[in-house]
């Protein structure tokens, strides 16, 4: 989330799209009541399903699944054609002015540079026009054919509500009234919030249903905005901490990136990765970067990372491919590529697209790991439960060994809810029998390799042998240890670089925060957008006290929010050009002639002149981007993209075939079905009442939900001779699950390019282990390809088949 | 032999000097005290649930659960002993055109002068009424019932009927007390008869008194045969 | 806000309830109304009316009120079925005192197409339909603050409140035979705490408070829908019953039984009323008067069986019997 969850209540304007907020964050909702209740805010719900959200929202509109980037530009066409634009934002904290180099293009759906044979885009053209003295070309008054403005124009110009109705089944009347609704929003009086989460991310265009709604907040002058913002609802309560510290397979903590095969050095290694501002004057806070390094590295190996030997980067793995990630390992793993795999609070099974190939590729391992603190079909995987997990034990030679972990209530630490708060927690109990704490089991695990290494050599014992392990008890290493040892800790006094005689902070003291990180090696840091969490004031994520001045829900003394304790980001731009706030009712910082003051740490120095430094410090233009250059695999705008398993063509290029560049396994390839053997639109999803696979397990969860069911409309189980609570198989080219039947008038037939589309709803939380009735997941059903950028598989768009059920395959 | 219209084949005169009538033999009393103590339990039970000042009465079975759990079962027990009773009476328990004279002559009847009634086979009026009365009621609170029981029966019926199947139990449940009353009166009120259900026999004077057809036709059926 | 011991009632559900350990508040000193002539306190505290107020126009259906109406009660709702409905339970239950209820609603006033949901649960009326069926002195009792509890101790299990119920919502255990339904957490709300439902609802769909401070809240409330088109909203608190002190706010309040049959205009059934009512009364003074009657009239008079009756029988006997054998001495044939 840009904002947090208790800013939402700042909002007029709640749009819920690619996500399902009430019921997946029934929590965090009520923050969406309160806007409601308080300011009058409207909510509006754009979805496949009339959900829970949408029965308490202002305004509905259905949506076919995997077409949302249609419906995004379509609003941008309409807030650009109808004025509805905040233009002094757009105009100074946007690329709108900047000069695209003259060969970028789109056309047939594509846009330059794209090669066929490598499912690539060559990204050079999507660049901007420099000068000779490095910096951009602009045109602030947006007149020039090439400023970005101008040709978002253009790109978005196919996006008639018109075509809207006939890509996405919205109906045109809906789609009108909710553009007005959004338009309003261009006021800089009146913000909007977007919250979404997997609906949008789980699509081979995931990250481009993103970015088409951060361009049109940019548009509306809703990002950095008390009650706007972009705002990912985060699916576990500790996976954005999980991002965070980089358990990414291409990531280390801190969004910090592991080294690839092409580089090889330190110096190459930095030189692409401090970027030179792109404006005069501009912060391009990146060019920090070899700070948060270099005491990464001090933090990982102390002494033995040194700057002789590039503070002992050739300890990094180089990765030869872009990402190790689930799909790639499973892939590599079913080619038996894989021996030992260990799954540390994660349940593939039933989590990773294609069931099939997931058992398949679990049954050619050697030794398979799990540590979970609940038993899961992963760890039963060889186990045969009939129709539910049809595979012969026999078969499968695979030694599983389970270590039991224990659960969030059983240990002590922080997590890192969506707001990016760390919010401190103790043990409530005593992890019951065998269990252990997962810090405990990976110590005794490391301890022993270690000794292995020790006594044995190996190829290269260095990394494992000087590996950083400064626990009072080294098989125990302490939540408050590995805290203070994130937050980072002064190796030799830090002093002001204004003036070296004034020392900040003490050797041996802990740093006040990422300001202090040094790239001299005096510093080290694990994970320095945590910096400042732990320091010498104590546990910063373990305050609570939630006063609240602003009246904006900032809440700065409750816990401790990454970065710097900053509740919204980019939030300089909640005010003008001149330090003003847009609003003055809702004024998070305002420049006093000095210096940036208010209720929130302001997202930039200081005393960094509002008209001069701009607010988005981060990108070496100092302003957001409505084109996001080559930063992105498949496009610098959004483009309009079918999933991979669609009911009509591509209206733009009926060649191609889901997102051009998405990676795709030649296996996987062969598992795609078409619309005539699978005519019906399939869509998964969680439910209130189930938290994962994990509630199963619990009694009065799965009282409340006991059985697993899809969701089809009354006209298709009318077509099918479906009855409601009947029994149905529904089938898609790679597996088949049997369910019953939600016959719901919730789910209404949709109209794209002439075509009926019929939509089946799938809800996971089932499986064949736990309390609650056994039954499948949807990823018996979905494929195997991911977003082109994240490799976040597409659960969200696949194609199946329906059926009443004959026999009892349903226990 | 005579052909029998107002009496069982196993009434009879037992004794001439004096005249002694075997009105009910074992099987019949011991049904109709197993249903007369099922009556009682129903009722006492039944008045506890039935109006508040009574709950004490629960104290009788032990508590307001016991009384509630025994009152059904009780309720099935005297219906199926009732039933019996009512194979075994019901033929002569059918009105004929002599029980309205009767029921015109009350008075008469209050008044001791019974001579100026109609000869009267086994059962008058009155003891039709209440025979009757009895089978009626039971077989509405036996319905009834079944719809309040609510643990065995909780889906049978509509919260609604059983509203009203329980206004019907209540209101049944206070006539057949009426009857019940009635019966014992009667039974008290006319002396002698009290003996028909626990001896099992009538003297001569009751049944010429009361049941005189029943009593001509028991010796007409006893007379014997002139070859013998 | 943390609410002094010495207050009635929790203010609000919202505020922060006092974690300080305190002595049970609410109890026999409070009860006012006693099933079957059951004990009243004498001299009760008029404590404030307490209501929960359900707004089902920010209620999202995520049944955190019956989790915690599970976990709170320690009841054992057991793991049922789909049968192609939200709903689960599948109806209350003795183990389930709430559950949310869905309807799939197309308006034709406005063509579009609405999901209703309504949390289900005991309404606490202020003339309890139950309290007046119960026959057990003391099973159900309303305290002074308006809760209408039902005291386990002394239910029997008959089953009589559920006809009286206008709601439909106790429901019977079959294994306990006793009657459950929700408590409004009565032992909650006796040492300040808010009930667990609405402690749970993660929207303040649930709130609970004094009935004035709900009835005001409600009041906002209505007012925000009205405003958002629903010109028919308003408070649910039928007073056909007296009231309750658990009240909706309802979009459409013109049309209550919309939300899954709330009833329209509930009020204790006449059958239960005549039931309850004359039917009592008239019959104990019946079965009275003809039990006093009957035992006066065999006192004094007695339809006796003269000597004479006995020789009349004899001669008619021997007549019928004319032609039979003689009677031995003793008469026996």
């Amino acid at each position: 989330m840009t904002n947090s969850w208790t800013d939402i209540k700042n909002t007029d304007l709640v749009i819920v799209m690619g996500g399902n907020a009430a019921e997946a964050h029934p929590c965090g909702f009520k923050w969406v009541t309160e806007a409601k209740h308080h300011r009058g805010a409207k909510l509006i719900v754009v979805d496949p399903r009339f959900t829970r959200t949408a029965s308490v929202s202002d305004y509905y509109a259905p949506i076919r699944p995997g077409t949302d980037i249609t419906f995004l530009m379509g609003m941008i066409r309409w807030m650009i054609e109808n004025d509805k634009v905040q233009w002094s934002y757009v105009k100074a904290f946007t690329n709108a002015s900047f000069l695209v180099k003259e060969e970028f293009g789109w056309s047939d759906g594509l846009f330059t540079g794209y090669d066929e044979e490598k499912r690539d885009y060559d990204r050079s053209s999507w660049e901007y026009q420099l000068g000779e003295d490095g910096f951009a070309l602009t045109d602030p008054t947006l007149q020039h054919p090439r400023c970005v403005w101008n040709l978002l124009k253009a790109h978005v110009d196919a996006y008639t509500p018109e075509m809207v109705e006939r890509v996405c089944g919205t109906p045109k009347e809906r789609f009108l009234k909710i553009a007005e609704m959004i338009g309003e929003c261009s006021s800089p009086t009146k913000t909007m919030t977007s919250m979404y989460a997997l609906g949008w991310t789980q699509h081979s265009k995931g990250s481009q249903n993103i970015r088409g709604m951060a361009m049109l907040q940019l548009i509306l002058g809703n990002i950095g905005v008390p009650g706007g913002g972009m705002n990912a609802l985060r699916g576990h309560s500790n996976i954005q901490g999980l991002t965070d510290i980089g358990l990414m397979s291409n990531l280390i903590p801190g969004y910090l990136n592991i080294p690839t095969e092409k580089e090889p050095d330190w110096e190459t290694y930095m030189k692409s990765r401090q970027f030179k501002p792109l404006l005069p004057g501009q912060t391009s806070y990146w060019q920090n970067y070899s700070k948060f390094m270099v005491s990464f590295q001090k933090s990982m190996w102390g002494d033995a990372a040194t700057a002789e030997n590039d503070w002992a980067y050739h300890y990094l793995p180089k990765l030869d491919v872009p990402a190790y990630d689930m799909l790639r390992m499973f892939e590599l793993m079913d080619q038996g590529k894989v021996n030992l795999y260990f799954c540390q609070g994660f349940n593939p099974l039933l989590a990773l697209s294609n069931r099939g190939k997931n058992t398949s590729a679990l049954s050619k391992l050697k030794l398979l790991v799990v540590m979970d603190p609940l038993q899961t079909e992963t760890a039963r995987f060889w186990e045969n439960h009939g129709a539910f997990n049809d595979v012969d034990p026999s078969a499968i030679q695979t030694e599983v060994i389970e270590l039991p972990t224990s659960c969030f209530a059983e240990d002590e630490g922080a997590l890192v809810n969506s707001g990016r708060w760390l919010q401190w927690h103790w043990a409530a109990a005593e992890p019951p029998g065998q269990a252990k704490h997962d810090t405990w089991i990976m110590a005794q695990i490391f301890l022993r390799v270690r000794e292995l290494y020790a006594a044995e050599g190996g190829a290269f014992p260095d990394p494992i042998l000087n590996l950083t392990w400064p626990y009072a008890d080294p098989s125990t290493p302490m939540p408050d240890e590995l805290a203070r040892e994130m937050n980072g800790t002064a190796l030799a006094d830090v002093t002001d670089p204004a003036d070296p005689t004034k020392v900040l902070t003490a050797a041996g003291k802990q740093v006040k925060s990422f300001a202090e990180l040094r790239d001299d090696g005096s510093t080290a840091c694990g994970c320095w957008i945590y910096s400042g969490c732990f320091n010498e004031d104590g546990n910063n994520m373990a305050r609570r006290d939630n006063s609240d001045p602003s009246g904006l829900g900032v809440h700065s003394n409750w816990a401790w929010s990454w970065p710097l304790n900053r509740r919204t980001l980019y939030n300089r731009a909640s005010a003008d050009l001149d330090g003003k706030p847009w609003d003055p009712e809702r004024a998070l910082l305002s420049w006093n002639g000095e210096r940036w003051e208010g209720f929130d740490v302001p997202d930039i120095a200081p005393t960094a002149k509002p008209g001069e430094v701009m607010p988005f410090i981060m990108n070496p233009e100092g302003v957001s981007r409505l084109f996001s250059r080559g930063m992105m695999r498949d496009g610098p705008f959004p483009t309009h993209m079918e999933p991979f398993e669609s009911p009509v063509q591509n209206v733009f290029n009926d060649r191609m075939r889901g997102n051009p560049v998405a990676r795709m396994f030649e296996s996987d390839a062969a598992t795609l079905g078409t619309s005539d053997e699978f005519p019906f639109v399939a869509t998964s999803y969680r439910l209130t009442e189930h938290f994962h696979y994990w509630t199963k397990h619990n009694k009065v969860n799965a009282a409340m939900q006991p059985e697993f069911f899809v969701e089809i409309s009354e006209e298709l189980a009318a077509e099918k001779g479906i009855q409601r609570g009947g029994k149905v198989r529904v089938w898609s080219k790679r597996g088949e699950v049997w369910a019953k039947a939600l016959v719901t008038k919730r789910i209404k037939p949709l109209t794209c390019d002439g075509k009926t589309v019929h939509v089946v709803g799938i809800p996971l939380h089932w499986g064949f282990v736990g309390a609650a009735k056994k039954g499948w997941g949807p990823n018996s059903l979905t494929p195997a390809v991911g977003d082109a950028n994240i490799e976040t598989p597409e659960f969200k768009a696949f194609l199946v088949n329906i059926e009443p059920a004959t026999g009892e395959a349903l226990a | 032999m005579t052909q029998r219209e107002y009496s069982e084949s196993t009434d009879r005169i037992v004794q001439t000097q004096p005249v002694v009538v075997k009105r009910y033999i074992t099987f019949t009393r011991v049904n109709h005290w197993f249903t007369a103590l099922c009556f009682i339990v129903l009722m006492l039970s039944g008045f506890a649930l039935f109006h508040p000042a009574l709950f004490g009465l629960t104290a009788l079975f032990g508590g307001g659960q016991n009384a509630r759990w025994l009152h059904p079962f009780v309720g099935v027990a005297l219906s199926i002993s009732f039933l019996g009773m009512f194979l075994q009476l019901a033929h002569l328990n059918i009105l004929r055109r002599e029980d309205l004279v009767w029921t015109r002559h009350i008075g008469d009847v209050v008044s001791g002068n019974e001579e100026r009634l109609p000869e009267l086979g086994k059962y008058n009026f009155g003891q039709k009424l209440v025979f009757w009365g009895m089978f009626w009621l039971i077989l509405v609170l036996l319905i009834s019932g079944v719809a309040m029981w609510i643990q065995y029966f909780p889906e049978l019926v509509s919260i609604e009927t059983r509203r009203i199947a329980i206004l019907v139990h209540s209101i049944a449940a206070v006539l057949i007390v009426l009857v019940f009353i009635l019966h014992i009166f009667a039974a008290f009120w006319t002396q002698g008869t009290i003996s028909a259900m626990t001896r099992g026999t009538v003297t001569g004077g009751w049944s010429w008194r009361h049941h005189r057809k029943w009593l001509r036709e028991l010796a007409r059926r006893q007379r014997t045969k002139p070859a013998e | 806000m943390t609410m002094a011991p010495d207050l009635d009632s929790p203010r609000t559900a919202v505020a922060n309830p006092p974690v300080q350990p305190m002595e049970s508040n609410l109890g026999q000193g409070d009860v006012v109304r006693s099933s079957a002539g059951g004990p009243v306190a004498e001299n009760p505290r008029d404590l404030t009316d307490v209501a929960k107020l359900i707004d089902v126009s920010k209620c999202i259906g995520c049944k955190a009120c019956q989790t915690a109406c599970v976990e709170w009660n320690d009841t054992h709702p057991e793991i049922g079925i789909n049968v192609g409905i939200y709903e689960n339970p599948l109806d209350l239950t003795p183990e389930m005192y709430t559950l949310m209820r869905f309807t799939e609603y197309d308006n034709p006033d406005t063509g579009d197409f609405e999901w209703l949901i309504r949390k289900d649960g005991c309404m606490h009326c202020v003339d309890p339909g139950c309290l007046k069926a119960c026959p057990a002195p003391g099973a159900i009792v309303q305290y002074s603050n308006g809760i209408v509890d039902f005291i386990s101790e002394n239910c029997i299990g008959c089953g009589y409140c559920i006809s009286g119920c206008p709601f439909d919502i106790p429901r019977l255990s079959p294994t306990q035979h006793v009657v459950k339904k929700c408590t409004l957490c009565s032992d909650r709300v006796a040492v300040g705490q808010g009930p667990a439902c609405a402690k749970a609802c993660p929207t303040q769909a649930i709130t609970f408070g004094t009935k004035d401070d709900m009835t005001a809240l409600a009041a906002e409330r209505i007012e925000d829908l009205k405003s958002r088109g629903y010109d028919n909203a308003g408070l649910y608190d039928p007073q056909g019953v007296g009231g309750t002190h658990v009240m909706y706010v309802l979009h459409h309040a013109d049309k209550p039984s919309l939300y899954s049959g709330l009833p329209d205009d509930p009020k204790i059934s006449d059958v239960v009323e005549g039931w309850k009512g004359p039917t009592k009364p008239v019959g104990i003074a019946a079965v009275g008067l003809a039990a006093v009657g009957a035992a006066a009239m065999a006192l004094f008079t007695r339809s006796r069986v003269t000597p004479q009756d006995e020789a009349e029988a004899t001669e008619l006997v021997q007549e019928e019997m004319r032609g039979s054998g003689q009677p031995d001495d003793r008469g026996t044939v």
